[in-house]
């Protein structure tokens, strides 16, 4: 049954990327992305990763798609029109990217064997949860904490500088 | 039970359509948006790969990539608007600063 579950989420998961890539309309494009991220943080509590999960709807679908929408609605950015004379680089475009994803399909074939505890294995009792995952990240990631709390800080900075109307 | 060879081939396919929108797009957006998608689509592999060894490392990791493309959204976002207020065009055809 969970396969099933995971084979229609996964189908859905693939047609709402195509919209992002596919669309004309940016507006569209963005909607489609905010679809698809959705999608994945069931895909993420299919595996066990509820702060994820819900880190993904918060911040990515919540705060990025935003930001995001806000930028285009500002720019008042149109439909693409429909231009002729590019399909070769289309077509070398979607030929690359296949070829490129069907390796990568082949190596997960390949060499995802199942060492560790496995898919099949139950996890701890509190896998998954704030707890795990803050114990993880004050200890053994506490460097990469603060770091990407100065990174945090200089994109902030680096925003406003770059976004601000210049006084003349 | 799903084998972890499924997630990590649909994050694979998931990664080859972000690249495709990098690549077929002109619209520096939709090609921003493009790049969000490859983001996530590791951000899978890696929930994966933590699912598999029953170690939280993976969520951690993807804790921070969310981080850090939060923070390149927004920095990405500003220079597209920067750019946007200086050539009225987000065309990537159109965009040849850098251009020899």
């Amino acid at each position: 049954m969970s396969l099933a579950l995971f084979l229609g989420f996964a189908v859905l998961l693939v047609l709402s990327a195509l919209g992002v890539v596919v669309q004309r309309n940016p507006v569209r494009s963005a909607l489609s992305l905010v679809a698809t991220l959705f999608l994945l943080a069931v895909t993420f509590l299919f595996l066990d990763a509820h702060l994820v999960a819900l880190l993904q709807i918060i911040v990515y679908a919540g705060a990025i798609m935003v930001l995001f929408l806000f930028v285009i609605m500002l720019l008042n950015l149109q439909a693409e029109p429909r231009e002729a004379g590019r399909w070769g680089l289309k077509l070398f475009g979607t030929l690359a990217a296949s070829l490129f994803a069907l390796e990568l399909i082949e190596l997960a074939r390949t060499k995802g064997a199942a060492p560790g505890g496995g898919m099949a294995g139950a996890v701890a009792e509190g896998f998954g949860t704030t707890e795990a995952l803050g114990e993880r990240l004050f200890t053994h990631f506490l460097l990469p904490f603060e770091i990407t709390s100065v990174l945090l800080l200089v994109a902030i900075v680096g925003a406003v500088v770059l976004a601000k109307r210049k006084v003349t | 039970m799903v084998p972890v060879n499924y997630y990590l081939a649909l994050s694979a396919v998931l990664f080859g359509i972000g690249a495709l929108g990098v690549l077929i797009r002109r619209n520096v957006i939709v090609i921003f948006m493009s790049i969000e998608l490859m983001l996530n689509a590791v951000n899978l592999a890696f929930v994966a790969f933590a699912r598999q060894w029953h170690a939280m490392d993976g969520q951690v990791i993807v804790f921070f990539v969310m981080t850090v493309a939060a923070a390149e959204a927004a920095v990405g976002l500003a220079i597209i608007i920067a750019v946007f207020r200086n050539r009225e065009t987000v065309n990537a055809d159109e965009l040849t600063l850098l251009r020899w």
